[in-house]
């Protein structure tokens, strides 16, 4: 995995439904001052700038950095644009540390951002090309049937799901950034919302957010202020067509956390990982990646869930910014995931610090949960 | 750094209309062509360049996976950005010593929109692309700042479209003749064609390289830069992150034989030319370049690949690529190949 790398800042925007108030330029250069001042440089102190953002069609411009350049301090300097479905947060962060691994640059600004009150995303992913006739609306009826399977398949009772949704946006009532911020929130509330995509309720998905987050990445040699550091490292794709492959539980996620694992030395994700953050956008795919990522034997992640082993104060915190299913600029949510793992080793995650954290996993996946990216970071230098 | 080589290069026949094929169809012959070339089944990394705007619909990329058999599942990204920056992202990959292969490749189908409108929403939404601001305008506007005198620019056209008759994967064009305008001062013939098409790559290093190729072609710089997007903020007469990519790849270290510039529009040519600073010693886009066949997020990469193609063939020891994004070559990458 090359030299090492460090995550020395982090930068988030207030995720909200609608930023009027800025441009996406406005937006992007918000989270980067942020992520700046956090790690006490400028942008003269950057060497690189890598940009990531789910489909162009979510805001109507096409390949946005050339736009973005100026507002991030890019001129002059070499830009990169990624974009790997939902998971893209994560591979930006991922092309980012490449480039300290791969010893090009010293200090690299990643930044990901959607402004989705720009368009409607839902059916912006609802586009099909000519002649592939399809009946999916949206993320939601894409994703449905594949958690009836997995219920189909545990015997996971229905009110997991509503769990889920209420522990996340209970942790997110103390995530300052967090877009959801729903008092009083209790099962009975998510139980009473409609029916959205059987068997996801309207409180069981993730909001449409605007809003963009940043880091600084450095080499060793230019770390400045409290390090996170990288532990491991992966991506992993799978084809959305082939016929064989388990929707439910992907084998490119099994892989590619098994690749990430053994860089880090985690042999027990359960016991050796103290929080992680994992891209949840439907309540029930918190015990589908339980177990996807090796935190519960197959077909036990509804038990985990369940037992309240994921909660702020249990023993293995999943989501504790509030997770996806509370804060959704989409092209930024998995670098939220990978910048919340971060803040939790830094010890900088304010309320919803977990005590102690050393090690954390960020987590994104996106497509036809075919993308996968991922990240261990850790208090200690590998 | 580590030493990479460019060991295999696939194109398309490029077409200038479109024949059907979905992209995974137009990826898939390239991608099985390059596999069997190199003997190799899977490849450390795999990453790619297109863009949903030229498909009109969201994840174009996505499709693409199927057609290389990515099973079971690979490492792989992909960026909204011609192909050349996948191979910079699989270049950075390789330097972390783990992997020593990596597969490369770039699409577009320009025939199935009107790009010239489409590259206009490329531009800032709130400014730029209300005005109206075309590819072919904004192009004009740049041509206008060189001055550059028409009968350079008609020869360059017209060299270009003879070397892509002789280039069997570049289109065939016909001599320049009209003089009509489409947005003074470029002429029609000045408009790179729209076309089809695909290309892949394939990387490696150190004893797989030479495995895999008898001369493989090593990548002795490689760097990119951006510059400001507002088109008032620029001198558009010259590029300076091009100069300044070409001195941070070195080029300038030692005689160039062949060059082949992303260059869309004649004016183009001549900005790349000065700012790489090369000689008239240097054969330019030997291929036809982008004025005789242009498939959108792939062009860049094919420059790559022409310019590799030439040392594995034999016929140079030292040759540039150079790829560009955005309006008026706001953003250049530049490669330096030897034997």
């Amino acid at each position: 995995m090359g030299n090492r790398c460090a995550v020395i800042g982090v930068g988030q925007t207030h995720y909200t439904t609608k930023r009027r108030d800025v441009s996406i330029a406005g937006l992007v250069r918000e989270a980067a001052l942020r992520a700046l001042e956090d790690a006490g440089l400028t942008f003269k102190d950057i060497d690189a700038v890598v940009i990531g953002k789910a489909p162009d069609l979510f805001e109507g411009v096409m390949m946005p950095e050339s736009y973005l350049a100026d507002a991030l301090g890019a001129a002059g300097k070499p830009m990169m644009r990624v974009h790997t479905a939902g998971s893209v947060g994560g591979s930006t962060a991922l092309v980012g540390a490449s480039l300290i691994q791969g010893g090009v640059h010293e200090r690299v600004l990643v930044v990901a951002f959607e402004k989705q009150s720009e368009s409607n995303a839902t059916w912006a992913l609802s586009t099909h090309l000519p002649f592939s006739a399809s009946l999916v609306v949206g993320a939601g009826g894409y994703f449905a049937p594949h958690i009836r399977e997995y219920m189909r398949r545990s015997g996971a009772p229905g009110h997991i799901g509503t769990l889920v949704a209420v522990k996340d946006r209970l942790n997110a009532l103390k995530n300052p950034y967090a877009h959801l911020r729903i008092p009083g929130i209790d099962q009975k509330m998510v139980e009473s919302t409609p029916m959205l995509w059987e068997p996801i309720r309207y409180l069981e998905t993730c909001p449409s957010s605007d809003g963009a987050c940043a880091m600084v990445l450095s080499s060793e040699a230019a770390v400045t202020g409290t390090p996170a550091w990288v532990h491991g490292t992966a991506m992993r794709s799978e084809p959305i067509f082939r016929a064989s492959r388990d929707t439910v539980s992907p084998q490119a996620g099994k892989d590619c956390a098994a690749d990430v694992y053994r860089q880090a030395g985690i042999a027990d994700p359960r016991r050796q990982i103290d929080v992680a953050e994992v891209y949840v956008p439907f309540s029930w795919y918190e015990p589908m990646w339980l177990e996807n990522l090796g935190f519960a034997a197959e077909g036990e992640g509804w038990k985990l869930t369940e037992s309240g082993a994921t909660a702020l104060d249990g023993d293995i915190p999943w989501n504790a910014s509030g997770g996806v299913l509370s804060s959704n600029p989409i092209g930024a949510s998995g670098l939220i995931r990978f910048a919340e793992a971060a803040l939790q080793v830094r010890g900088m995650a304010g309320e919803h610090q977990v005590d102690g954290a050393r090690t954390a996993l960020g987590h994104a996946y996106g497509g036809g949960a075919q993308f996968f990216a991922m990240w261990i970071v850790g208090r200690e230098r590998p | 750094m580590r030493d990479v080589a460019i060991v295999a290069f696939a194109q398309t026949r490029h077409t200038d209309h479109d024949t059907g094929l979905t992209e995974p169809e137009l990826i898939a012959p390239v991608i099985n062509e390059i596999k069997e070339r190199t003997g190799l089944r899977r490849f450390g990394f795999t990453c790619s360049g297109s863009c949903d705007y030229l498909a009109g619909a969201p994840f174009s990329f996505v499709s693409a996976l199927d057609a290389l058999a990515a099973w079971p599942p690979i490492s792989e990204s992909h960026v909204e950005m011609d192909g050349a920056w996948a191979l910079y992202e699989a270049w950075v990959r390789l330097q972390h010593g783990d992997i020593d292969s990596a597969l490369v490749y770039g699409f577009g189908k320009s025939s199935l929109g009107d790009l010239r409108t489409i590259m206009t929403l490329q531009l800032d939404p709130y400014y730029l692309a209300p005005l109206g601001l075309d590819q072919l305008s904004y192009a004009a506007l740049q041509a206008n700042a060189v001055g550059a005198d028409r009968a350079e620019l008609d020869e360059i056209v017209r060299r270009s479209r003879a070397d892509g008759r002789g280039n069997p994967y570049a289109l065939d064009l016909p001599e320049p003749d009209g003089e009509d305008f489409a947005v003074q001062p470029l002429k029609k013939t000045d408009v790179p064609p729209i076309t089809d098409g695909a290309a892949a790559i394939v990387l490696a290093t150190g004893d797989l390289a030479t495995r895999l190729c008898a001369t493989p072609a090593y990548i002795r710089g490689i760097a990119h830069r951006t510059e400001p997007h507002y088109l008032g903020l620029r001198d558009l007469s010259g590029s300076a992150s091009a100069a300044d990519a070409a001195r941070a790849a070195g080029v300038g270290k030692a005689p160039v034989e062949v060059a082949e510039l992303h260059a869309q529009f004649p004016h183009e040519e001549i900005i790349l030319r000065r700012a790489l600073e090369l000689g008239g010693g240097t054969l330019i886009n030997p291929s036809g370049g982008p004025l005789a066949a242009n498939p959108v997020m792939a062009t860049g990469l094919i420059r790559i690949g022409e310019a590799a193609r030439h040392i594995h063939d034999g016929r140079a020891r030292r040759t540039v690529a150079h790829a560009a994004s955005g309006p008026c070559l706001q953003q250049n990458l530049v490669t330096v190949l030897e034997a």
